[in-house]
């Protein structure tokens, strides 16, 4: 594929992206999220259609009209929540849509399971493929899945993130059943997140990013580190220290513990995840997509439940049954999805300011209305939201201001703890400095910050000090003098500390 | 950017007078009923027509109150007739003697009014559990109860008929003060404190947030489940008011009639009145208007001489302007 764009809404999502992919390789395609990948996986499978470029597939100019016609041409797609029927046989499940037939249209069950059973001991899977798919492990339902697109004849198979769900065993499983489609000819387009599996078993690396290609490599030309600053945007040899945000000095007035998290871990998504924060420090998390950032922090707020280790909040143990204990004990969660965890659209500005502060605006079950408005004017008005007033609809206003009525939804109850997951994602730049200036004001005030971004120069200028976790687990504590962009990235890229 | 800003005010206008339908687009239904039957009806000004049109929307508002919290929070609740035929089979075994010796009528009265109301917001409870606990859809949850639920009316009355004539209970239904129909009284108040409870209370934008963004909700430390506990088991409660207003009416309690397509005719009226299905805005006096233009437009037919069957359709069409309404405003 070459020079494809593709928008959405005015908003491109593609801007002249290319990808080449030899048959009988491996290709790596990485990027952070919104680089552009998803939507380049969905023009080549056919769900979406191009604007503009040109595509060839065996030599011949080529576009799937739906994912239908580009799965009988041999492509097929393989993504991370496996779109299977959970209930129906193995062989089923593999023959869905073409199920061997005898006269009449009854199906012919012996070849059915019989061609399944073979398909699967191709890649040493040896399961009764007359048992529902949902009985097996994720691993093999994946297993299964590659099994079906294979037997579509496939020349391409495109992967996304197809590892994410796996344990180690799983992944080593999966990535031999990925060198076993390479040696019969296929041709694999690898999506991950997790640079150790890319190592081993990809031939290329296509990175993107903001919609363009930005690099292609042989993987063995290319160095972890190299991979992650091309994907990140970053020119190694002029990371710089300071400038880009608006985060200006302070530091000076760190007070003493606040938080301590201990060898936490959820599920398969975090293994062994430690930090800590102080009172008036901005604590930055930093780590690649999957690297459990996000986990961390809502299992620190009590949204999810940590498997194991454990926390201590404000001198206490913090074992709480959900956000409304967390919130008692002075914590705030801003999460990363403002849309879809953040803003409740169809209430006003009002009503979203005062969500959380609910309880305390209480007389009697009666909602003390003077009083939410005297708090939401004077929070209105001292970090500068924009809008026509407390009552105009939340979903009117821009992402930036947004952003602050969330803010002020934790400030209003005064916190000792701000967890922000991407303060400053999807905001124009006017108010990501806004924001930024006031995280800084409020750390300066005695506010413990953990600050979650994708974005390096605001961890690197933000925060104090940055843990950076990388699958799972917290690989290295950088403290202020030793925080560069270069660092963190060797952090994120290898898993320890240059 | 210059085509994005040409196109706000634009889309802003088209905005604004889906807005302005879909909030009092109801209540200009109605008037323009209201006048139509004035102009066009015989005998459309009495007190008797007034009477009976009120008497035929009284048990659809008071479920439909309880229907419209729950939908508030993006939930259904299909179990709403069943849970009348309950409590109607259950309050004669009261009022009668039947299931305990009466120390006297107004005792019994009073158990067969409280009790069966209780024992309704307790099977709402169980649609809470339901829902909570096992996080199964709505519309499944509550087709348990909707099924199961007018089979326990039945299995309790061995199905039969119970006949009875007792004025004193009856008074609820038929009685009248200051020349209105009492149910209509317990109709408006159950409206008026719902919708006090809904717009002015901390409990009714918790509802409200809950069906806005269910997410947001849970991680602003709202008490989702209890929520969705309480809001089930009012409308439980709701249709227990119903259910004993319906047995009054008709001095007889038949567990295989009553509520009969209920759930549907209070859903129908919350969506005319404007609440959003999907939740988060929600309104009772829309419902009240909503069964009242429903109630209106039959009556309007039936009385300038349309046969009831083809009534069915205008009320069907009714309520795809409703809905049609709200995705003009979503969109």
């Amino acid at each position: 594929m070459t020079a494809i764009t593709k928008s959405f809404g005015g908003v491109p999502a593609l801007s002249e992206a290319s990808l080449e992919v030899m048959p009988a390789e491996i290709m790596a395609l990485v990027g952070q999220n919104g680089a552009g990948k998803s939507t380049m996986i969905k023009i080549i499978n056919g769900a979406y259609v191009h604007d503009s470029g040109t595509i060839a597939f065996n030599g011949a100019p080529w576009t799937a009209g739906s994912p239908q016609q580009a799965q009988r041409a041999g492509i097929s797609t393989i993504f991370q929540e496996i779109n299977l029927i959970g209930y129906r046989s193995v062989a089923e499940n593999i023959f869905l849509g073409r199920e061997p037939k005898r006269s009449f249209g009854l199906l012919d069950w012996t070849r059915m399971n019989t061609q399944a059973a073979a398909l699967l001991a191709r890649f040493d899977v040896n399961v009764d493929v007359r048992a529902p798919l949902d009985r097996f492990s994720t691993a093999i339902q994946q297993m299964v899945a590659i099994a079906r697109a294979v037997s579509f004849d496939a020349r391409l198979v495109i992967m996304d993130e197809p590892t994410s769900s796996l344990d180690e065993a799983e992944v080593s499983v999966l990535l031999r059943t990925i060198q076993q489609l390479k040696s019969e000819g296929v041709a694999v387009i690898f999506v991950s997140h997790k640079l150790d599996e890319l190592y081993k078993v990809c031939d290329r690396v296509t990175i993107m990013r903001d919609g363009r290609t930005v690099a292609v490599s042989a993987m063995k030309d290319i160095s972890k580190l190299q991979l992650v600053a091309s994907m990140l945007g970053r020119d190694l040899a002029e990371v710089k220290k300071k400038g880009a945000t608006a985060f200006e000095g302070g530091g000076s007035k760190i007070g003493g513990e606040l938080l301590t998290a201990e060898h936490v871990s959820i599920g398969h998504r975090v293994h062994d995840a430690s930090l800590d924060i102080r009172r008036g420090e901005i604590v930055g998390l930093a780590g690649l997509l999957g690297s459990g950032r996000t986990e961390t922090a809502r299992a620190i707020f009590a949204a999810d439940r940590k498997t194991s280790g454990s926390i201590r909040f404000d001198g206490q143990t913090a074992e709480y049954n959900g956000p409304a204990d967390a919130i008692a004990a002075g914590m705030g969660y801003c999460s990363e999805d403002r849309k879809t965890q953040g803003i409740v659209p169809g209430m006003s500005v009002a009503e979203n300011l005062t969500l959380a502060l609910m309880p305390a605006l209480t007389r009697s079950g009666m909602l003390d209305e003077a009083r939410q408005r005297e708090v939401v004017e004077r929070f209105i008005k001292e970090i500068g939201i924009k809008c026509s007033g407390p009552n105009q609809k939340i979903r009117e206003l821009s992402g930036g201001n947004q952003q602050k009525v969330l803010l002020a939804r934790w400030l209003c109850m005064n916190p000792k703890l701000l967890i922000l997951d991407e303060p400053t994602r999807g905001i124009d730049v006017g108010a990501k400095a806004e924001i930024q200036n006031l995280i800084r004001r409020l750390a300066n005030e005695g506010l413990g910050v953990l600050m979650i971004s994708s974005e390096l120069e605001e961890i690197v200028e933000g925060a104090n000090r940055v843990f950076v976790l990388r699958e799972g687990r917290t690989v290295a504590q950088l403290d202020h003098e030793n925080i560069t962009e270069g660092d963190v990235m060797h952090a994120m890229a290898h898993g320890h500390n240059g | 950017m210059t085509t994005a800003v040409e196109q706000k005010p634009n889309r802003l206008r088209r905005f604004d007078r889906a807005a302005f339908f879909q909030r009092y687009g109801v209540g200009l239904a109605l008037i323009l009923l209201i006048a139509f039957n004035l102009a066009v009806t015989p005998n459309f000004a009495t007190s008797q027509t007034l009477a009976v049109n009120l008497t035929q929307v009284c048990t659809i508002v008071i479920v439909g109150v309880g229907m419209t919290l729950v939908i508030a929070t993006g939930g259904i609740d299909l179990s709403v007739g069943s849970l009348m035929a309950i409590a109607g089979a259950l309050s004669p075994m009261f009022f009668t003697g039947q299931l305990i010796p009466l120390p006297n009528l107004y005792v019994g009265i009073a158990l067969g009014i409280v009790i069966p109301i209780l024992i309704a917001g307790m099977f709402g409870l169980f649609n809470g559990w339901l829902i909570t606990k096992f996080s199964i859809q709505p519309i499944i949850a509550t087709l348990v109860l909707f099924i199961a639920g007018r089979g326990i009316a039945q299995v309790s009355t061995n199905g039969d008929l119970q006949v009875f004539k007792v004025p004193e209970f009856q008074a609820i239904a038929i009685g009248r003060v200051l020349g209105v129909p009492f149910q209509v009284w317990i109709m408006l108040i159950i409206v008026a404190v719902a919708a006090f409870v809904l717009h002015r209370t901390v409990f009714g934008r918790q509802v409200l947030a809950v069906g806005g963004n269910e997410a947001a909700a849970r991680l602003s430390g709202i008490p989702v489940n209890r929520i969705k506990f309480l809001v089930y088991m009012i409308c439980g409660m709701c249709s227990g008011v119903a259910g004993l207003i319906v047995i009054a009416m008709n001095s007889a309690a038949d567990a295989n009639l009553i509520g009969l397509g209920m759930e549907l005719d209070a859903i129908a009226a919350v969506v005319v009145g404007g609440t959003l299905l999907s939740g988060g805005r929600a309104t009772i006096i829309g419902t009240l208007l909503g069964a009242l233009v429903i109630q209106l437009v039959r009556y309007t037919l039936l009385a300038n001489g349309v046969p009831d069957p083809a009534a069915l359709v205008v009320k069907a069409g009714l309520i795809v302007l409703a809905v049609w309404l709200q995705r003009q405003e979503q969109a």
